[in-house]
């Protein structure tokens, strides 16, 4: 059997040794407990979406893929992300750029207004653009008028995603960027080089894991957003039904193994999302200690985050 | 910089301040009827009572957790923390009919706990787990580098003044670590008390005993009682801004007290 | 309380931190660990306090065997480098730390305790900080705290890692004497580890000098600088000049050695370090009939009690030499001058130890001659 050891920069180097060093016993109970809570809690409800999908064979796990409803849901849930993704990118640089490289007053305020997305119930947040575009909403009568629909429609669907999805970029870029100071932009200046230039070939490269860690949450949330979404779009089969969605209807129409399919689907993605944030974050952290090598350690760069950069950072 | 403004107040501002400008022409006696329904109290009670369980016994659990990811060696455990984030990857629509499936009583846990007789699924029990799975990184994540952080010499200096192992930890860790818990805590219960896709399939939303303020939202909503719906949002909004601001400061405290 | 480390062996993974050790400390001694880092300095006083266990060997209290005995019942007082003092706690709760976690029976009464905390934060200066938190103090009173602290408990031994490693020199002289006077005021055994040879000197009644795991010396501060044991010794404690030499000749007390590498090497003439502090070499403008070395003065730094000169010499080697400010005057040297330098003392270490060579003299013997001629150094070997 496997022995469990204390790591090494807690452990004393002597076994058993009373300083640091739990007993054998406590250890082993400690890592239990641990293991039984997360294996309930996290792994067992992804083997029973895969368990559940193939209940009644590949073959139906396949067809419900297949399905022209899953199809369309495919389609749409990748237009969304293909939209909201990019635009909150930018708008994370952008956004980022302007808290950190600028003095201004309110720019605490303008950091708190970036986390709310975060803090806002899902439902509320379709609940917004509801009251707002739909039939009945401010600026429905308008909308109607100029035969443009949005609420109960796909624009409907990108805009809650992009408003649930905001704030992931910009909150992983803030500490990165505060840690790495102007010195590396203002001695790009100096030499002469634009801001264009400055920022592809100076800033860019600098905060290229952050940007890929924030882009990958982005992407994680956008293409599985649920409670907003679900506000917003109406639920009509094949037109405005996202992958989340598509599972929610198959489910309550009792398709099971068909809403265990799509699920498992989805399953995939954030399985795969995991890796690439273990790969980014050990990344970030790399760039993030030789940063620290030259400059002062770096203040608030979590390289631990979506608990950390949930809120505030 | 503009840009940026633009870009949140056509996105963050405007329709957030829509809800508030829409509810803020209900009248008092909307407001009151809305809240004095026992459906809605109901709702609000499960809600952030359920919200208050999961993230209590994720405090607990998560600290355990954190203490365990950090300071044993054991195989497997690289895979273990890199899961701990599951719960933001997974669409919650996903974890709502997986942890039914597991909670219902023909499901793996639930059909035990059905034979021992408790009703997981369909009960508040359920929408309490469902809540601890969406909020149950938080703490975790707040608690680890903390952890991670705590200076072997300190422990040391502890035993040397003859404290015992449960001594160094309450008296010396648990101090260290408790605003990061807490702030791990307070993130939690924000995301519990407005989660909906994970709780809305486990919870079997009976109203007045099954149903959570999210859904009471969505109800009202596609009941296109608009003026319900706003009043019940506002509170769960005034609800959220106060989380956010008790959770930076929780958050600053935790770095001031923060092992260098 | 005397302290006995007897035949200690202490490795981490491949490293041998200490490599069979004997200490002993007497009740009441102050007594430094001096060395480089990684010489094991810091792994013994651990070992000492009982927070690492040694793999081979036995740590006696007082004559009674402590080897097993936890930390927590040794009754030591350790200052950890960085202090360690509890962030979340006010400097009272810190010094109060101690008594508070002791079992109900034998822990002092609320009363007690604010008593003998007031009279500790007396004791280290601190009197009026009881309320502060570690992070709103310097680093000279932090280290006070955690004296403050270790000494709560009573102990029978006082531990110190790098007690002032981590503050300016002009804080680190004031708590050095400091800690003298609370040393004669309180007579408890205190051992203390430090890499700066000057801080071992002034403060310790006792120098253990340590490298690469083992001890290389022990002595009173003067006995280590004047009569060094091992060539380590001699070049860890102070500024000296190295020649690799081959050394002939005479028998000591006879008027010369030979010390160079002539074409012919004689029979019997060995491989040797030489040692000279600086202020052992004389310096002059004129050569005098004496055995010299010539040289050419690089740098002089004036500024200083001393004058330092560097001096680069005929064979390439580069001296450092100090003479007086009057003496230097007296001179009048200048950069680019040509100077001539003669060994007043020095002491040669062979680089094999042949104890058995009939005509050589003892390794580590002191050459306390003026005829003592430093010759071309060896071709194969490039002095420093």
């Amino acid at each position: 059997m496997a022995t469990i050891v204390t790591d090494a920069r807690f452990a004393d180097s002597t076994l058993g040794h009373a300083v640091q060093q739990s007993s054998a016993f406590a250890r082993w109970v400690l890592v239990l407990v641990a293991v039984a809570f997360l294996g309930v809690m996290l792994i067992l409800p992804l083997v029973i979406v895969f368990v559940s999908a193939f209940d009644k064979g590949w073959q139906t796990a396949v067809a419900a893929l297949e399905h022209p409803d899953a199809r369309a849901a495919i389609r749409l849930t990748a237009l969304v992300t293909v939209i909201a993704v990019p635009s909150n990118v930018v708008f994370g640089i952008a956004a980022a750029w302007a808290i950190t490289k600028y003095r201004f007053s309110g720019k605490s305020v303008l950091v708190t207004l970036i986390d709310l997305p975060f803090s806002v119930s899902p439902v509320i947040a379709g609940m917004i653009f509801v009251l707002l575009f739909g039939a009945r909403g401010l600026l429905g009568p308008w909308l109607s008028g100029h035969d443009i629909q949005i609420v109960f429609a796909w624009p409907g669907i990108v805009v809650a995603t992009m408003f649930v999805t905001l704030p992931f970029v910009a909150r992983e870029l803030v500490p990165l960027m505060q840690a790495q100071g102007h010195d590396d932009e203002e001695a790009a200046i100096s030499l002469g080089a634009g801001g264009w230039q400055t920022f592809f070939r100076v800033t860019l490269p600098n905060i290229k894991w952050g940007l890929a860690y924030g882009t990958i949450l982005c992407t994680a949330r956008a293409l599985g957003e649920f409670g907003a979404v679900s506000v917003v779009s109406g639920h009509i089969r094949g037109e405005t039904n996202t992958l989340p969605l598509h599972v929610e209807i198959l489910y309550n129409e009792y398709q099971f193994a068909a809403a265990f399919s799509v699920a498992g689907l989805l399953v995939g993605i954030a399985l795969l999302t995991i890796a690439a944030k273990s790969v980014i974050q050990w990344g970030l952290r790399k760039s993030v200690r030789d940063d620290a090598e030259t400059s002062s350690a770096a203040p608030g760069v979590s390289g631990q985050p979506w608990g950390e950069q949930w809120v505030s950072k | 910089m503009g840009f940026t403004v633009l870009y949140l107040s056509l996105l963050v501002l405007i329709p957030l301040s829509t809800l508030v400008l829409c509810a803020g022409r209900l009248s008092w006696e909307e407001l009151w009827h809305t809240f004095s329904a026992s459906r809605t109290l109901a709702a609000y009670r499960l809600s952030l009572g359920g919200a208050l369980i999961a993230a209590g016994g994720n405090a607990i659990f998560g600290l355990l957790i954190a203490w365990v990811l950090v300071r044993y060696r054991f195989p497997g455990r690289r895979v273990l923390d890199a899961l701990v984030d599951l719960p933001f990857a997974l669409p919650t629509a996903v974890a709502g009919i997986s942890l039914t499936a597991i909670y219902a009583p023909t499901g793996v846990i639930g059909g035990w706990l059905a034979g021992a007789g408790i009703q997981a699924a369909y009960s508040p029990l359920g929408i309490i787990i469902a809540m601890a799975f969406v909020s149950l990184p938080f703490v975790i994540r707040t608690a680890q580098p903390v952890l991670q952080d705590i200076d072997r010499e300190v422990e040391e200096a502890a035993a040397t003044l003859g404290a015992d192992r449960l001594q160094v930890f309450a008296r010396v860790i648990f101090p260290t670590v408790f605003p990061a818990v807490l702030a791990g805590f307070a993130m939690a219960f924000a995301r519990a008390v407005g989660e909906y896709g994970s709780v809305v399939f486990i919870s079997g939303n009976m109203p007045g005993r099954t149903e959570i303020v999210p859904l009471l939202i969505m109800t009202r909503l596609e009941e296109y009682n608009y003026a319900g719906a706003k009043a019940v949002a506002l509170a769960l909004l005034v609800l959220s801004f106060l989380m956010l601001l008790v959770i930076n400061l929780l958050q600053a405290w935790a770095r001031r007290s923060a092992p260098v | 309380m005397g302290i006995e480390v007897a035949n200690v062996t202490k490795r981490f993974g491949g490293f041998v931190a200490l490599n069979d050790v004997n200490l002993h400390v007497d009740p009441g001694a102050l007594v430094a660990l001096l060395g480089p880092s990684g010489s094991g300095k810091t792994t013994l006083l651990r070992v000492i306090a009982g927070l690492e266990r040694p793999d081979v060997g036995s740590v006696k209290f007082e004559g009674e065997d402590a080897t097993t005995r936890d930390v927590r019942e040794r009754r030591v007082g350790f200052v950890f480098q960085h202090y360690a003092l509890f962030r979340h706690m006010t400097v009272f709760e810190n010094v109060a730390f101690g008594l508070r976690v002791r079992p109900r029976r034998v822990r002092p009464s609320r009363a007690e305790i604010q008593a003998r905390v007031t009279e500790l934060l007396q004791l280290v200066q601190l009197d009026g900080f009881a309320r502060r938190y570690p992070p709103q103090m310097s680093g000279g009173q932090r280290q006070r705290v955690a004296l403050a602290r270790a000494l709560a408990v009573e102990p029978k031994v006082l531990l110190l890692d790098e007690p002032f490693g981590a503050l300016d020199a002009k804080v680190r002289q004031e708590l050095r004497r400091w800690l003298r006077r609370l040393h004669e005021e309180i007579h408890v055994t205190t051992v203390f580890v430090t890499h700066d040879q000057d801080e071992a000197l002034e403060l310790a009644d006792r120098v253990v000098v340590m490298n690469a795991g083992c001890i290389e010396q022990i002595g009173t501060p003067d006995k280590v600088f004047r009569d060094p044991a091992s060539a380590f010794v001699m070049n860890f404690l102070g500024t000296v000049n190295v020649f690799h030499r081959r050394v002939s000749g005479l028998t000591p007390g006879m008027d010369a050695i030979e010390i160079q590498c002539p074409d012919e090497l004689p029979a019997g003439s060995r491989p040797a370090r030489i040692f000279v502090r600086p202020h052992n070499l004389e310096i002059d403008t004129r050569a005098s009939g004496r055995p010299r070395l010539r040289g050419r003065v690089q740098f002089i730094n004036a500024a200083g009690p001393q004058v330092k000169i560097e001096v680069l010499t005929e064979f390439g080697e580069i001296l450092q030499v100090e003479t007086s400010q009057k003496r230097y005057r007296a001179l009048g040297m200048v950069k680019g001058g040509e100077v001539y330098v003669t060994p007043k003392e020095m002491r040669v270490f062979f680089d094999d130890s042949r104890p058995d060579q009939a005509d050589s003299l003892e390794s580590g013997s002191d050459v306390d001659t003026t005829l003592g001629r430093i010759g071309r150094p060896c071709a194969s070997k490039k002095s420093p």
